[in-house]
């Protein structure tokens, strides 16, 4: 079997991390906002396990494993904030939450 | 053969394991301890004793931990300005959580995980570890900027924060994974030595995953363009909150961006990264100083300033000399005393039911409380940069190796810029001292000097910004053997 290109990989991880970015920036959903983030920082997984490979070098696998970690803390954080958000503002739309300004 | 576990020698992490440790100690005594406020003293004691143990290390350990940590001078100074800030804002938070009914014991621990994560920054000889200690300091921050849950500005400052900031960081971490597809390693030293050997002046790779780095860093220390989220979280965090990360995020922002810039894209990109860092220091500063023209709120006005000292800090770094870095640590040292300490004069003259201040809150104040109004003239007159104070030293040293580095240009920008400055900062003066008050003083905060921890965190700010600007010898002397 022929093994898939490491190319094909980071593209993927480029593709993945592009969407993953304008979708935070273009969506207004806080929840979905939250999703995008991950979707970057799983698309950096990816481009991360494939250099390893590519590279020979551990690295590329440990690192993927402390970030696997922080996205989840992140996502802890992420999702308390904005339960507490709802809970005063009743909504999860960031154009509605616009008090500070100036 | 049996493959050798590595030896590893902790000696570099000393104040880290110190911190850390700490603030577990603190988490587990909020469960027994039912007086809140002495979680803070016992906080203090722990930043103390970390104080100690960084002085203990002076003037600093080689490399350790599989190369990935370094207890260098400069890791080392950055720890003790993490620590005083910490102690500032330890000490500003006790007082302030008392009035506004929020004693509680998570917030010890978790700005001493804040702490943990600075630090662990300042001393990142690897870009996982800068990684992991940026994430440790945000999620901290994250929390703590909404710990006041029945204040709608706080939570939505926690959002906009968390938002931005775990964005800023999913572009750090591709660069970092740029950054090890271009040279094989995370590690600074080995990124250093391999894309200076390699004989191909500019990696397109590398270049770009330096590109991302920065964007990561301009996020967290509040460059221009990066800056939108900072007015609004300085202004809704609660004030004890803003005292502490205004500073501490900013100097290990700082600590790391010079470390990834001084020994991982040296001396390939130096001609890259010093036009970016001229560019973004003159498009910073001027922005912060002409956006804080227009403001009445006091924490606002003070978040704008903020960026428009982080555009000073970044002339330092641009000057790509170690004058430059040297003037930028000082800057930093300055910065801390300065603005941790108008932010806690804020904290004093704060309102029971408001979470921010007007300009107008200031009016009278230098009749109402002399003390108070005349700590708050000294952090002014420092922020705009007069002589005899540490501010005026910090800008000169900044500008100078600005000049030497063939960056006049940038060093005129600067001191024009400081010109501009004193339009806002002497507007908080004339409010103290030539407006009549605006409100009956019993609303306001008793100062009492010596009784009160926030009075203690103003005096010690107010001491060393007069102390250091009448002898910046001896911090100068310091900084000669970083």
């Amino acid at each position: 079997m022929q093994d898939v290109p490491t190319t094909w990989f980071l593209l993927l991880g480029a593709i993945l991390f592009t969407i993953g970015a304008v979708g935070v920036l273009v969506r207004r959903n806080i929840l979905v906002m939250l999703m995008c983030i991950e979707l970057m920082m799983n698309a950096v997984n990816l481009t991360f396990v494939a250099l390893g490979r590519e590279l020979g070098s551990l690295t590329g696998q440990v690192v993927v494993f402390f970030t696997i970690v922080v996205a989840a803390v992140e996502v802890t954080v992420g999702l308390a904030i904005l339960i507490e958000l709802n809970r005063l503002y009743q909504t999860a739309d960031v154009d509605e939450v616009a008090g500070l300004k100036g | 053969m049996r493959p050798q576990l590595p030896t590893l020698d902790l000696v570099p992490l000393y104040p880290l394991l110190v911190v850390t440790g700490w603030a577990v100690l603190v988490l587990l005594a909020d469960l027994f301890v039912q007086h809140k406020r002495a979680l803070g003293y016992l906080a203090l004691t722990g930043v103390i004793v970390a104080a100690v143990v960084t002085v203990a290390l002076w003037p600093g350990v080689p490399t350790s931990f599989q190369n990935m940590a370094i207890s260098d001078g400069q890791a080392l100074f950055f720890n003790l300005v993490f620590l005083v800030t910490g102690a500032l804002g330890l000490l500003v938070a006790i007082e302030y959580l008392e009035r506004k009914d929020l004693q509680r014991g998570e917030y010890y621990a978790l700005l001493m995980f804040s702490l943990a994560g600075m630090i662990a920054m300042a001393a990142a000889e690897d870009l996982l570890i800068v990684f992991l200690g940026l994430e440790m300091m945000s999620v901290a921050l994250y929390v703590l900027s909404g710990s006041n849950q029945r204040d709608m500005s706080s939570i939505e400052a926690a959002m906009k924060y968390f938002i931005l900031g775990s964005f800023a960081s999913a572009f750090f971490l591709y660069g970092i994974a740029l950054t090890y597809a271009a040279a094989g390693s995370t590690n600074l030293a080995q990124i250093g030595s391999w894309l200076s050997g390699r004989g191909i002046p500019k990696d397109p790779v590398a270049l770009t995953g330096l590109s991302l780095l920065l964007v990561g860093f301009g996020f967290k220390v509040a460059l221009v363009p990066f800056h939108w989220w900072t007015p609004d979280v300085y202004q809704g965090a609660p004030t004890s909150v803003t005292a502490f990360m205004s500073v501490g995020a900013k100097a290990a922002g700082f600590a790391t961006l010079t470390r990834v810039l001084y020994s991982a894209f040296s001396p390939t990109f130096t001609t890259d990264w010093v036009t970016v860092a001229a560019v973004l220091a003159a498009v910073t500063m001027t922005f912060g100083n002409l956006a804080a023209l227009v403001q009445r709120d006091v924490k606002r006005l003070l978040g704008y300033s903020s960026i428009a000292h982080a555009g000073y800090v970044l002339v330092g770094i641009a000057a790509a000399s170690p004058v430059g870095v040297r003037g930028m640590l000082f800057y930093i040292l300055a910065y801390a005393f300065m603005t941790a300490g108008a932010f806690a004069v804020a904290c004093a003259v704060e309102r029971r039911e408001q979470s921010t201040t007007t300009l107008a809150d200031y009016a009278g104040l230098a009749q109402r409380s002399p003390l108070l109004a005349a700590a708050m003239l000294l952090f002014m007159l420092s922020l705009i940069g007069i002589p005899p104070l540490i501010g005026f030293w910090s800008k000169l040293f900044v500008f100078r190796a600005a000049v030497e580095a063939n960056l006049a240009w940038l060093a005129v920008l600067g001191v024009l810029n400081s010109a501009l400055s004193a339009y806002y900062y002497a507007g908080v003066v004339v409010q103290m001292y030539l407006r009549e008050p605006g409100r009956s003083p019993a609303e306001e905060v008793a100062f009492r000097p010596w009784r009160s921890a926030l009075a203690v965190a103003v005096f010690l700010a107010a001491a060393a910004t007069v102390v250091l600007g009448l002898w910046p010898g001896a911090v100068v002397n310091l900084l000669m053997g970083v």
